[in-house]
């Protein structure tokens, strides 16, 4: 099998990460197994090295006194030592809980406080700030260690300390003698079924939940998700997401430990691409938000080219959209498609993937949410392997995914290895797996609702498997699944997501449960609107002045028309088409609790907070008038008086043929 | 830091200036001590910026002295003052828009670049590791100022702040003593102004750099200077930290009261 054949050479024995590291350091010795961009110049660690950091670390930790079970925040962006800092923690038999880098001091402290946090590993002057400011909040906490000291010189060093520092003593310790073997053994005392890691998930309602994973549960599922898409040693991953992200997770560190491939830390946040474009990644993985901006900033660039190029370049992807999926699946496809395929991929595929940084791609992955079909198709025809994923923090990430061939848009895949998938009476998708979760970090009730007592799991989303394929299908949230008065299903994320594949189309909040028809509140793309703008003289100061320009208003109508007449199409869905739309004077933003850390919308919230909004809609008002609080980045709050304009689309005449 | 008995790196006795018949500094004298971050502030017109081409040595007072660095002087070209240790940044942007934000930073550092012209043509010899070490100290500065995303962009496409940012970065190649700052906030946004103030406490913290900054935004001024002398119609009226400036009733006429 090939499982056999390719597994990964570190014996199966390995169920921790600090066994699985002090194996690659021997069988992976001197191959690359992280890489950081500092000061221009990519640095490398190989394995052996990596080992070398991580045990001098987790020695340093033990002098300052932590004890199996403790659990360590690890707050920052995606930088070696906070990886390291993970691995250091769980060979103590400790837990790390790394936390959003952009939680505001509120949040955070939620969660290190429900944690039980006793020392922070917090990447730099900011968080650390954040940290301390809270720190009245957090009575466990002991000690915060730092990654990188700029601003931190003259801060009071009582519990403060410099991870350089914690690892010099480490490793003055190791040299001293005897400390080596009493790490070694506090690293064999971890068993598989120990918990690894506690995942805070962001939850679209109330509080986060600690989500608590097994050893057993990751290594597992990394081992199985390595299998489905035959990945080795050789890959190449950008880590980028967030850490505390399940994605992140199993990505950037539980796949890498269990395939032995090599992880690459970007310089700072802002420079993904660019480095990406350099180590030209074979393995990827994004939310649909990363694809969207990278097809958006692609087709707005083109429009300010010369007239050549933009020719050159719709023919050449009219030519992919024709053939390049089915080229990309290995179907049979006539000679002279190849050929001028072959010709594009020279002219405008190649470059274009290569300044994307996939030029290099094997499998890419999306997940999180929904993708717009154009745009997944978009990218399969330049030839990138683009899939969809469906996963949970709850299975360790796998529960479906589109195996090579077998791509359909509006699906999410066949059950990964390992993985059950049923749908339940009430429509909702529930899984069995090696990677559930325990349960929720002190909250058994809630544990109680998500797992039944038979060991699957409630995704609480709502979906069916496709009879023909086999493949799973999901339509929306289950609880926000909703009817209309006159009972015709009401999906709303399915009806934002139509609406959110239009590039001039942020966000969408749809509205319509228990009311007589469908309305929604849109958020513009800065971008996109802003280089039509540019384009067609609309003079705007900001993004309100933007969002309410009557032109922006005839363009979104246009968009919001096109979607009606695809729902229209729909037998189900033909009675909920949108009868009126207002633009948000405002972007819908975390910091406001708008959205999810993952940038998903809370649509009760934002009901309540543009209450003025909703209701105007729904009193056939052309107009409406709000003032809403907002959130500046340093957390002292405004407000925005904002008064919008509400187009009326009225009943559409396909629903009337329909009916 | 302690700068109250600091000693001064540059004063400035009695300085006036005139331009024909427009008075531009009457009178002034103040010091900069060194570690400190002075702010020189005033109403429009005030005599501020020609204050800092003053010390840059690109007005030459009629009267008046001034020492840097405990020397003397009553004549100095910029150039002077650049090799002396005094860098600047300018009111209204003053970077070399087609080159790249690296370039541009690495030109901060041609005054410490000591290979000849030939190796510097071939780029080979002792040149290339010249400007291997120097681009090691731009990357430096680089990371510092949080601008690795734009490295290799062409200053021109760069928002404002952004090339304020750069310039400040050219201005901090040369290593200065003293560095004076023309307006660093002017134009921002609030976060922009948020991110430069951090940067400019960072450089007199980390660098442990005299600076010395005009600025508008009373708020910026009073947050991160520890000395503040105001000038108003080329006098100067007053001097002291920012809570003595603050209650000064000449300030308050002058300038914080008839604001509003």
């Amino acid at each position: 099998m090939q499982f056999a054949a390719r597994a990964d050479t570190s014996a199966e024995l390995a169920d921790t990460f600090p066994k699985l590291l002090i194996q690659n350091a021997e069988i992976l010795r001197g191959r690359p197994a992280m890489r950081h961009k500092d000061l221009g110049i990519w640095q490398t660690w190989t394995w052996d090295a990596v080992f070398e950091e991580v045990r001098a670390l987790s020695v340093g930790i033990a002098e300052l006194g932590l004890a199996r079970g403790d659990k360590v925040a690890i707050v920052g962006t995606n930088r070696p030592r906070l990886y390291w800092a993970m691995c250091a923690v769980q060979a103590l038999g400790a837990v790390p809980v790394p936390i959003y880098a952009d939680s505001v001091a509120d949040e955070m402290a939620y969660v290190l406080d429900h944690a039980e946090v006793t020392i922070a590993v917090a990447e730099d002057q900011e968080q650390v700030d954040k940290i301390t400011s809270i720190s009245d909040r957090l009575t466990r906490l002991t000690h915060i260690l730092y990654d990188e000291p700029r601003g931190l010189r003259d801060y009071d060093h009582g519990r403060l300390q410099w991870i350089t520092d914690v690892q010099a003593r480490g490793r003055a310790k190791l040299a001293a003698g005897g400390a080596a073997a009493v790490w070694l053994a506090s690293v064999e005392r971890g068993k598989g079924s120990d918990l690894a890691v506690i995942l805070y998930t962001s939850g679209t309602t109330g509080r986060p939940k600690g989500v608590m994973l097994t050893f057993d549960n990751l290594i597992v599922s990394a081992r199985n998700g390595n299998l489905f898409d035959d990945l080795g040693r050789d890959e190449e991953i950008i880590a980028y997401l967030p850490l505390a992200w399940i994605g992140d997770h199993v990505f950037s560190y539980a796949q890498s430990y269990t395939a032995g491939f090599c992880v690459n830390c970007p310089e700072t946040p802002e420079t993904v691409v660019e480095d990406r474009r350099e180590i030209g990644t074979t393995y990827a993985f994004a939310p649909p938000r990363i694809y969207e901006n990278l097809l958006t900033l692609t087709m707005v660039r083109m429009a300010d080219a010369g007239a050549l190029k933009r020719r050159m370049f719709d023919y050449f992807i009219g030519v992919a959209r024709q053939w390049g999926e089915k080229i990309l699946d290995r179907e049979r496809v006539p000679l002279f498609a190849r050929v001028l395929y072959g010709l594009g991929e020279l002219l405008v595929y190649g470059p274009l993937k290569n300044r994307y940084g996939l030029g290099r791609i094997r499998v890419a992955y999306t997940a999180g949410e929904a993708i717009g079909p154009e745009i997944f198709r978009f990218y399969r025809a330049l030839g990138i392997n683009l899939k969809q994923l469906y996963g949970q923090t709850e299975a360790s990430v796998y529960i479906t995914a589109q195996p090579d061939g077998e791509i359909y848009a509006d699906t999410v895949g066949t059950p990964n290895i390992g993985v059950e998938v049923r749908i339940a009476d009430s429509g909702e998708v529930q899984f069995r797996s090696p990677g559930v979760f325990i349960g929720y970090f002190k909250d058994p009730e809630r544990t109680s609702e998500t797992k039944t007592d038979d060991g699957w799991v409630r995704t609480g989303d709502a979906g069916l498997l496709d009879e023909r394929t086999g493949h799973l299908r999901i339509i929306d949230r289950a609880k926000d699944v909703g009817r209309l008065d006159d009972g015709t299903l009401f999906a709303p994320k399915y009806i934002e997501n139509k609406l959110k594949f239009y590039p001039n189309i942020k966000e969408a909040v749809a509205f319509g449960d228990k009311r007589d028809f469908v309305t929604v509140m849109l958020n513009i793309d800065l971008v996109a609107v802003g280089s039509w703008a540019e384009r067609n003289n609309v003079v705007y100061g900001n993004y309100q002045e933007l969002a309410c320009h009557p032109l922006v208003y005839d363009m979104v109508e246009a968009h919001v028309r096109e979607v009606n007449q695809s729902l229209a199409g729909d037998r189900a869905l033909v009675g909920a088409q949108i009868r009126r739309f207002l633009i948000l004077p405002k972007e819908l933003d975390a910091d406001d609790g708008e959205l999810t850390r993952t940038m998903k919308v809370r649509r009760g919230l934002i009901g309540e907070r543009y209450a003025p909004f909703v209701r105007a809609l729904y009193d056939g008002a052309t107009q409406a008038t709000i003032a809403t609080e907002v959130t500046f980045e340093d957390g002292r709050k405004g407000v925005i008086n904002a008064r919008v304009a509400i187009r009326d689309i009225g009943p559409p005449a396909a629903m009337e043929k329909a009916a | 830091m302690d700068v109250a008995a600091g000693e001064a790196i540059l004063s400035v006795e009695n300085v006036s200036l005139a331009f024909g018949g427009v008075k531009a500094l009457s009178d002034v004298s103040f010091d900069i001590r060194k570690g400190e971050i002075r702010a020189i502030i005033g109403p429009n017109g005030a005599g501020k910026t020609s204050m800092l081409n003053v010390i840059n040595g690109f007005y030459q007072p009629q009267h008046g002295r001034i020492a840097f660095k405990g020397k003397q002087r009553s004549q100095m070209r910029p150039y002077e003052a650049a090799r002396g240790g005094i860098a600047r940044t300018f009111q209204n942007v003053a970077l070399f828009r087609g080159m790249t934000a690296l370039d541009n930073i690495l030109a901060g550092r041609s005054l410490a670049m000591h290979a000849n012209f030939f190796w510097q043509l071939l780029r080979y010899g002792p040149a290339l590791s010249e400007e291997v070490a120097h681009r090691k100290r731009v990357e430096e500065i680089i990371d510092f100022l949080e601008i690795a995303h734009i490295r290799k962009v062409q200053v021109g496409r760069l928002p404002y702040g952004l090339q304020k940012r750069v310039e400040l970065g050219r201005a901090l190649a040369m290593e200065p003593d003293l560095l004076l700052l023309d307006e660093p906030m002017a134009g921002m946004n609030l976060e922009e102004k948020e991110d430069m103030s951090r940067f400019v406490l960072d450089v007199n913290n980390q660098f442990g750099t005299t600076i010395a900054l005009i600025e508008h935004d009373m708020g910026v001024v009073m947050d991160l200077s520890d000395r503040v002398v105001v000038l108003d119609y080329g006098r100067r009226i007053a001097d002291g930290t920012p809570e003595q400036v603050k209650r000064d009733q000449a300030v308050i006429d002058a300038y914080l009261g008839v604001a509003h």
